[in-house]
C-alpha cells in the first residue's frame, strides 16, 4: 500500500487516491497556433521515466482536491507532494 | 541437434540422464551481427527464431539483461485468444493461433497448447449486444465465436455464481472455443533451442548501454560485455521499451505500468477453459498443476517494480468473488508482477523507426504472450525486408499523429484505466 501526504488532508491511504498521470504533460496554449506534432506530443508521447517522476493524483475518497506527487517508479518511494499550483522541483 | 522423443527419453533413462546435450549454448558475444535482437523473452526469441527460419538470416544475436524467460514470458497468464472485434487485430492474432496450433510439432517442444476455449461473461442486454457484434466481426475474419445464453454458459460453468441475488447476474457470453492456454516457459524454452541450433547466440546477463547512431543510420549497441556492430537492431524489451527509448532520444505512446496476477493452492480439475468476468476486470483459468490461475487490472500508475501492492489484488478478487464464490475457500499460493509496456490505445506496435535499421517491437500491454509467434513471425519479416507485413501493417508507430487508432476497448490514452 503507498501512502500519499495530501497537502490538504495529511498523511492517506493510496485507496482514497485515483491516478492521472505525467504532471509534467502540458496543454498546448488554446488561443494560439498548436502543430498536430505539438497535439501528438500531448496526447499520446510519455516519457514513463524509471526513477523519479511528477505525477497527478486525485484524492477522490478525500478532499476531491488534484495533487501533484513525486515518486519513485522503480521502488515506489514518495517524495515529495504539492498542491496542483505548486511546483516540485 | 538432438531430437526430442519418447525414444531418447527412453535412451537417456539408461544414463540417469546426465548426458542430455545442453538445450542452448552460453556463447561470447562476437564483435559483429547482421541483426541484433535486445531482449531474450518471448518476443525477442521467437523474431531470432523465425529471422533464421524464414528468411535464413543466422548471424543474429539476442542481448538478454537477465537470463530468458526470466520477463513477462514467465509470468503472464498463458491465455491463447484472437477475440478481436478490429481487422487488423483479428487477422494478426489469428495468424498467430495457426502458428500456435503447430508450435509443439515445429519446436519439437511440447508447449502443451491446450485450446480449452474462452468465455468473455455479459451481465447486461448491452453487453450481449455489444459482444454479438463482437462475435460477428470475428466471425467475418474466420475466428470461431459462439454467443452463449445464460444457460448455455450455466452448462460450462455450473459453479459460478447462478444466483438471483447478484448484484451482476450472468446474462450470457461470447466464447471463442479455439482459444486455450500454453505452458508459456516452454514458449521461451522452446524457441531458444531451435534459434540456438541454426546459429543464433543467446547472450544473456548482458545489458545493453548505448546505441551508436550515425547520419540517422544504427551502427552498433554498447553493452556491458563490449561493442557490438550491426546494421540492424531490433527492440523487444516489452517494460523497458521507455529506458531503452531514452537512451535514442525517442518518446513513443507507450507507459510502463505494473500488472499482477496470482495463484490458489491446486485443486481438482473444474474450470476447463478462462473465464472473464464482464463487470470488472477478472479473469481466471486453471493450470493443469490444479491451480487457479487469476488476474485483472493494473496498479494503476506508472511503474518499473514486479512488484505491486495488495489493494489491486484485493480490488482484482472482489470481482473474482463475486464471479465464483467458491474462491473465497482457497488459499493464494502467490502473486507477483510484471511490467507492462502499455500504448495508448492499447494495440501494439511492429515497425520501423525514423532512426535507419532500428526496428520497434512493443505495447503489448495486457496481451504480450498469445501473440509471441506471430510477433516474432512479422518483426523477423520487417526486419529482413525492411518493410511491415501486411499483417502488421495497421500497427505502424504513425497511426498515432495520423488517427487511425486501434483502440478496441475504445478507453483512450489513460493507459492505467485499460
Amino acid at each position: 500500500m503507498l501512502y500519499i501526504k495530501c497537502p490538504y488532508c495529511g498523511l492517506r491511504a493510496q485507496k482514497e487516491f485515483s491516478y492521472g498521470g505525467d504532471a509534467t504533460v502540458k496543454r498546448p496554449n488554446i488561443n494560439e497556433e498548436v502543430s498536430s506534432e505539438d497535439w501528438d506530443n500531448f496526447v499520446y508521447m510519455r516519457k514513463s521515466p524509471r526513477g523519479k517522476h511528477i505525477e497527478l493524483w486525485q484524492h477522490i475518497a478525500g478532499c476531491r482536491q488534484w495533487i501533484k506527487v513525486q515518486r519513485d517508479t522503480a521502488t515506489h518511494e514518495i517524495f515529495q507532494t504539492a498542491k496542483v499550483t505548486e511546483e516540485i522541483r | 541437434m538432438q531430437k526430442y522423443s519418447v525414444f531418447s527419453l527412453i535412451k537417456n533413462a539408461f544414463s540417469n540422464h546426465q548426458n542430455w546435450e545442453v538445450a542452448w549454448k552460453d556463447p561470447t558475444p562476437k564483435s559483429e551481427y547482421d541483426v541484433v535482437i535486445i531482449g531474450g523473452g518471448g518476443h525477442g526469441l521467437a523474431t531470432a527464431y523465425y529471422l533464421a527460419k524464414e528468411h535464413n538470416i543466422r548471424n543474429v544475436a539476442i542481448i538478454e539483461k537477465g537470463w530468458i524467460g526470466g520477463g513477462n514470458v514467465g509470468r503472464n497468464t498463458t491465455i491463447i485468444r484472437s477475440n478481436f472485434m478490429y481487422d487488423a487485430n483479428a487477422r494478426f492474432n489469428e495468424f498467430g493461433m495457426d502458428l500456435w496450433r503447430n508450435l509443439s510439432q515445429e519446436l519439437n517442444f511440447n508447449v502443451m497448447f491446450s485450446p480449452r476455449g474462452i468465455i468473455n461473461l455479459a451481465h447486461s442486454d448491452a453487453q450481449m449486444n455489444a459482444y454479438a457484434r463482437r462475435g460477428n466481426s470475428m466471425r467475418l475474419n474466420g475466428i470461431d465465436a459462439k454467443l452463449l445464453d445464460r444457460e448455455e454458459v450455466k452448462k460450462l460453468i455450473p459453479m459460478a455464481d447462478f444466483s438471483d441475488e447478484v448484484r451482476f447476474p450472468i446474462f450470457g457470453g461470447l466464447m471463442q472455443p479455439s482459444a486455450g492456454t500454453a505452458r508459456h516457459d516452454a514458449v521461451a524454452w522452446g524457441y531458444a533451442r531451435q534459434a540456438d541450433d541454426m546459429g543464433v547466440d543467446i547472450i544473456q546477463h548482458c545489458e545493453v548501454t548505448g546505441f551508436d547512431v550515425v547520419n540517422g543510420k544504427i551502427k552498433g549497441i554498447r553493452t556491458s560485455r563490449g561493442d557490438i556492430k550491426t546494421k540492424k537492431v531490433g527492440l523487444c524489451v516489452a517494460g523497458s521499451t521507455n529506458i531503452l527509448a531514452e537512451k535514442l532520444n525517442m518518446t513513443l505512446p507507450i507507459e510502463t505500468h505494473v500488472l499482477q496476477a496470482c495463484v490458489s493452492e491446486p485443486v481438482k480439475p473444474l474450470l476447463d477453459g478462462v473465464v472473464t468476468f464482464g463487470a470488472g476486470h477478472f479473469y481466471i483459468s486453471q493450470s493443469d498443476k490444479g491451480e487457479m490461475v487469476m488476474g485483472g487490472d493494473l496498479d494503476g500508475y506508472n511503474s518499473y517494480a514486479q512488484r505491486g501492492n495488495l489493494p489491486t489484488i484485493q480490488h482484482v478478487l472482489t470481482g473474482g468473488l463475486a464471479l465464483f464464490p467458491f474462491l473465497s475457500r482457497l488459499k493464494m499460493l502467490r502473486t507477483w508482477g510484471g511490467i507492462m509496456d502499455m500504448s495508448m490505445d492499447g494495440s501494439p506496435i511492429i515497425d520501423k523507426t525514423h532512426i535507419e535499421g532500428l526496428y520497434l517491437n512493443c505495447g503489448w500491454c495486457y496481451g504480450g504472450f498469445k501473440s509471441t509467434p506471430v510477433s516474432g513471425w512479422t518483426f523477423a519479416h520487417t526486419i529482413a525486408q525492411d518493410q511491415v507485413h501486411e499483417l502488421n501493417s495497421e500497427l505502424r508507430l504513425n497511426r498515432f499523429s495520423t488517427g487511425h487508432l486501434l483502440d478496441e476497448k475504445g478507453l483512450g490514452t489513460k493507459t492505467w484505466i485499460g
